[in-house]
């Protein structure tokens, strides 16, 4: 049973493709993880696949009554609108004070609740934001770059909690991570981005990829890896130009 | 007890303001408070339509203020900044307004009325319709509550959700319409936006959830309503401004309490 799903997915920012074809499916119980540079499209992906955005060609569809946890990139709460983290996790749907006080714990946030959603450190308001997904049993979950500035014993738990959750309540995880080693080891499959699908399938799959390592390297490093493709990529350009 | 005109004045100053108190919750958070007043100032236009047409003032403002939101959709969409196309359309209107009343005979004293408010010569027709406007947008508020929080926090939120933030931007939009008909006649339509953001505004030093706020606001708007009939009755001031002038006291007040309390 297919949750929820892209066709030939194209989107488009003024003049210039950001999407390109973009084909995928999601079923209940499976981790996937979306990899790319800088710029790929990861975001613009997620956007497109909760109804944010509408594509400029192909089809999104998902299961009727599809619930999505989404964990946005940046969320900016406008200071002039009073909200506790208790509040928070009440929208857009009220949840009861145990399961509140049960997401609030296992995020490792138990005395956090009546504290300000704008008095939060970053950390603790990632961990807030995946509590409030979550916590709507959603058959879906979308995280982008969730564990961004998560200290290490709360990304570990973060990666934990995934599994649980996946366990527990047989959704399917969408997420976007530039962490590739631990993606490798924590995803049941891999998609690499860049505009179009480069490449996806299984950690081993995808990380044997041809496509896959002249996006990342061979190296074991992420950053460097990075580096160097654009490095390359700027090389040509000028001998390129140099020839013309 | 409705025969008395300051009862009647009073009552309706307060139904105006327990619907632009919740009401201008939104405007502040969302920032809209240039788009409300372009949506108060475009009501001149529709009280001068409606003296031209003999047409119902109330009817005449919300269809006119719904336009100007129209339009001011259509100008944004063909690539004008939201803050000149509404200096645009506010003042436009506005002056449209005031030239077309120039132009019907023996109109000019009722429109003074509706440019700074007349509360205390609402008849019980007024009465009803202010409070029935009000009722209304409280009504509506409350009932989609939650989808306009979430909508108005993140609409990347309120879309994974299920919720489409662009048609509760609209409902709020046709709500505060709504909310300008309802107080044409207590404050005028110079000094709505005043309703919707001081109330609010005050009401923010103290609130720690967004009902909090709401409620808050509401007995901020209550008590300018009370204090500013009182005291243009005492003083006899134009009562429209001296509510204003009030929340704007309860505004000082609150914010030298909030520095207080931390
Ligand atoms: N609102 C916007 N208007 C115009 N272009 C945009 C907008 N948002 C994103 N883009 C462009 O779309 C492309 C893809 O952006 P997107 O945010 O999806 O990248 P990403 O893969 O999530 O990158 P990152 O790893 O930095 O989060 C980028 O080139 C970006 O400049
Ligand atoms: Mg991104």
């Amino acid at each position: 049973m297919t949750l929820l799903a892209a066709e030939k997915v194209a989107f488009r920012y003024g003049g210039h493709n950001v999407l390109d074809r973009v084909t995928l499916a999601l079923v209940p119980g499976e981790i996937v993880t979306i990899v790319g540079p800088n710029g790929s499209g990861k975001s613009t992906l997620l956007r497109v696949l909760i109804g944010a955005l509408k594509p400029s060609s192909g089809a999104v569809t998902r299961a009727k009554g599809l619930k999505i946890g989404y964990v946005p990139q940046k969320l900016h709460i406008d200071q002039s609108m009073p909200l506790t983290v208790r509040r928070f996790l009440d929208l857009p749907r009220r949840v009861s004070d145990h399961d509140a006080c049960q997401a609030l714990e296992t995020a490792g946030l138990t005395d956090l609740g009546l504290r300000q959603m704008a008095g939060l450190s970053g950390g603790q308001f990632q961990r807030v934001l995946l509590a409030r997904a979550i916590i709507g049993r959603p058959d879906v979950l979308m995280l982008d770059e969730a564990t961004q500035g998560l200290d290490q014993p709360g990304s570990a738990s973060f990666y934990r909690q995934i599994e649980a959750v996946r366990t527990e309540l047989d959704c399917a995880v969408l997420m976007v991570s530039h962490e590739l080693h631990v993606v490798m080891s924590a995803s049941d499959r891999v998609i690499c981005l860049n505009g179009h699908v480069c490449c996806e399938g299984t950690p081993e799959v995808v990380s044997a990829a041809p496509a896959y390592r002249e996006l990342f390297g061979t190296g074991t490093g992420g950053a460097l890896a990075l580096y160097r493709h654009d490095h390359d990529h700027h090389h040509h350009d000028h001998s390129h130009e140099a020839a013309e | 007890m409705l025969d008395d005109f300051v009862v009647r004045g009073v009552l309706a100053a307060l139904g105006a303001v327990l619907a632009t108190g919740v009401l201008g919750c939104f405007v502040v958070w969302r920032r809209m408070a240039y788009f409300g007043d372009a949506m108060a100032h475009a009501a001149v236009l529709g009280v001068a339509l409606s003296l031209a047409f003999s047409l119902s003032i109330y009817v005449g403002v919300i269809i006119t203020a719904l336009c100007i939101a129209l339009i001011f959709i259509q100008l944004t969409d063909a690539g004008q900044t939201a803050d000149a196309a509404l200096g645009v359309l506010a003042h436009t209107a506005l002056a449209l307004g005031l030239v077309i009343v120039s132009l019907l005979s023996g109109a000019k004293l009722s429109l003074s009325a509706y440019l700074f408010g007349s509360v205390l010569s609402v008849g019980i027709t007024d009465l009803a319709v202010i409070w029935g406007g009000a009722l209304v947008v409280l009504g509506v508020l409350w009932w989609q509550w939650s989808d306009l929080l979430t909508a108005t926090l993140s609409p990347d939120l309120a879309y994974a959700a299920g919720i489409d933030p662009r048609r509760k931007e609209l409902l709020l939009t046709v709500l505060l319409a709504l909310v300008v008909a309802v107080a044409i006649k207590v404050v005028g339509a110079l000094l709505i936006t005043a309703l919707l953001i001081i109330p609010a505004s005050a009401a923010r030093q103290f609130a720690r959830t967004p009902e909090g706020m709401a409620v808050a606001a509401m007995i901020a708007g209550a008590l300018a309503a009370l204090l500013g009939t009182q005291g243009s009755l005492m003083f006899d001031t134009p009562t429209g401004p001296s509510i204003v002038v009030a929340a704007a006291g309860i505004f000082t007040v609150s914010i030298i309490a909030g520095r207080l309390r931390s």
